[in-house]
């Protein structure tokens, strides 16, 4: 019951400071800035610390049965075991080589040759089709073509999120390079620019939002198809730390290998976001004060 | 014959592709343009003004280089116009400003493309910025920017690398009443400065004759040069109440007359287009 009264402390700390600076004057502004970004945490953090508290209270209070669902102490704790003794490092590493390697060559062949394609309209109309069926053909479906064709090894686990983050990248390039406002290449033309320098200077960077688009979808599929894919036969990685935790019975460490994914997950879905920002930085809006 | 710009019996045709409509109607090419002669004086402030749908913005497309014409000729200098270049420059209805530059960046890009060293570059964008106004907002995206400083912006751009032509589409068109009437006598403030050849195309009859020196008059499609009225003012002297000037009403009212019977047949155009592709 570690959690509870502290999170609750700290609502309640929140709180009497928000009362206390209703009642005050606005001036300082000063006062009001660390007021605003405590009520900003308050605000992002709150619900997750609930729910946290449920999951730390429910198995102790029998709710759910604490085998099978253990509290999130507990969780905690195996979690830090799995650190100590290394065995999470090692899965981790396996795990992220193998979306990292996939998700970049998907990354190296998809954007040039999206960029490509978007840019022949006749290629991508007659293309289309055939990528919105590999696309909605869901990459696990496929997992067995893949083991069969490149055994139980690396290879069929890189070239699964490859598959993956293949389709989301290519057809969110071509649809980024096709609605280039045409009115910028009609300017971009009427300044004389040639076929080249025109797609490097002005599709490239228009599409470039779009492109965006497909990489973080492509980041988190590359995450969500792997552990699926460790499952299936892996003797490293996450998923199957996971899946064998779960076999012997390990179910503390079960559910921390399931809280290691989200975290990594979420910390991909940040770095690309943080990403993105930095390169379409003029989208931001101007807050000056 | 010493024009800057000669539009020399130029037609211009589309095949229309509707999908709704018979085949026969298909095969028909619409002419938009139909036989267009035209000379511009170097450093004339042309207006050409016509009802929508007459062909104004097909005209500027193929003075851009843009497209070709289907028959006739224009040249520049003497010299055929065989594609874009950076002797003439365009200044668009809807800006065209690159989102992903700033206002600095977009005004330096007709310079980058011709060759100009870096360094160079920024002091000509710079002094051409100060030139519509705008100094100390080189460096702002283009949605940090309002409407009419969008187009100061487009307009420095056009001007930067120094074309021979600037060729402007309709450019106050989306702009609020206020603005435009500002931006309007700081064109006619920058066209003194430059000294540029301006082909200015508009629906406004007002703006058309407070900008001109000349009125070229659009018929409706196919879209033809109906006459060409001269405005005697001395730009100069054309002062803040220059609207409300007795010859300046009676030229607008000798405009209107050209266009009124033109206006109507483009409208009954438009209705005909929209009955037949609902048929």
């Amino acid at each position: 019951m570690s959690n509870t009264p502290m999170s609750n402390a700290h609502t309640g700390d929140t709180l009497v400071l928000l009362k206390k600076e209703r009642t005050t004057q606005r001036r300082q502004r000063g006062m009001r800035l660390t007021f605003t970004t405590l009520y900003h945490v308050f605000k992002r953090t709150i619900v997750i610390l609930l729910f946290l508290s449920l999951w730390e209270v429910a198995p102790k209070l029998g709710w759910v049965d604490a085998t099978f669902f253990p509290p999130c102490s507990e969780v905690l704790k195996a979690w830090w075991g799995l650190v100590q003794s290394g065995d999470l490092s090692e899965h981790v590493e396996a795990s992220l080589a193998r979306s990292l390697g996939g998700f970049c060559l998907a990354l190296l062949i998809s954007i040039p040759l999206g960029l490509v394609v978007g840019w022949w309209k006749s290629v991508a109309e007659y293309l289309n089709p055939l990528l919105e069926i590999f696309r909605n053909t869901a990459a696990l479906a496929i997992l067995p073509v893949f083991i069969l064709l490149l055994g139980l090894g690396e290879t069929s686990k890189i070239a699964i999120v490859f598959y993956a983050c293949v389709f989301p990248l290519l057809l969110n390039t071509i649809s980024g390079v096709q609605n280039v406002d045409p009115l910028l290449i009609k300017s971009a033309r009427s300044m004389g620019l040639s076929s080249v320098s025109l797609f490097r200077r002005v599709i490239v960077p228009a599409s470039l939002p779009t492109i965006f688009v497909g990489i973080r979808q492509a980041g988190a599929g590359s995450v969500l198809v792997l552990v699926a894919a460790e499952m299936a036969g892996a003797k490293s990685g996450l998923g199957y730390l996971i899946q064998y935790t779960q076999f012997s019975f390990q179910i503390p460490e079960m559910y921390a290998g399931i809280l290691s994914i989200s975290v990594i997950g979420l910390g991909i879905n940040y770095a690309l976001v943080f990403l993105e920002r930095r390169l379409t930085a003029w989208k931001s809006t101007y807050t000056d004060g | 014959m010493n024009a800057k710009i000669s539009i020399q019996q130029v037609q211009k045709s589309f095949r229309v592709r509707r999908n709704l409509v018979d085949s026969n109607d298909q095969k028909k090419p619409l002419l938009a343009l139909g036989e267009i002669t035209l000379d511009v004086k170097p450093g004339e402030f042309m207006v050409i003004v016509g009802p929508s749908g007459c062909g104004k913005s097909t005209l500027l497309d193929l003075l851009a280089g843009l497209t070709r014409p289907s028959s006739g000729q224009i040249l520049l200098d003497g010299q055929l116009i065989t594609g874009p270049n950076l002797d003439r420059g365009i200044v668009f209805q809807q800006y065209a400003l690159f989102p992903w530059k700033t206002a600095l960046a977009n005004v330096e890009f007709g310079l980058q493309t011709k060759g100009v060293p870096r360094k160079e570059r920024r002091d000509i964008a710079q002094s051409f910025i100060q030139l519509v106004g705008l100094s100390g907002c080189e460096n702002r995206y283009p949605h940090e920017l309002s409407g009419g400083m969008k187009q100061r912006i487009a307009i420095a751009r056009s001007l930067a690398y120094d074309p021979e032509v600037l060729l402007m589409d309709e450019p106050f068109a989306a702009l609020d009443v206020q603005t435009r009437e500002t931006l309007q006598s700081e064109l006619l403030r920058i066209w003194e400065a430059t000294k540029k050849t301006i082909i200015f195309i508009t629906h406004g009859i007002e703006e058309a004759v407070y900008l001109g020196q000349r009125v070229a008059v659009m018929s409706s499609r196919p879209g033809r040069i109906k006459d060409v009225i001269e405005i005697p003012f001395d730009k100069c002297t054309k002062g803040e109440d220059v609207r409300t000037h007795p010859a300046f009403i009676r030229l607008r009212h000798q405009i209107w007359d050209l266009l009124k019977d033109e206006v109507e047949r483009a409208q009954a155009q438009e209705r005909g287009d929209t009955l037949q592709s609902s048929r």
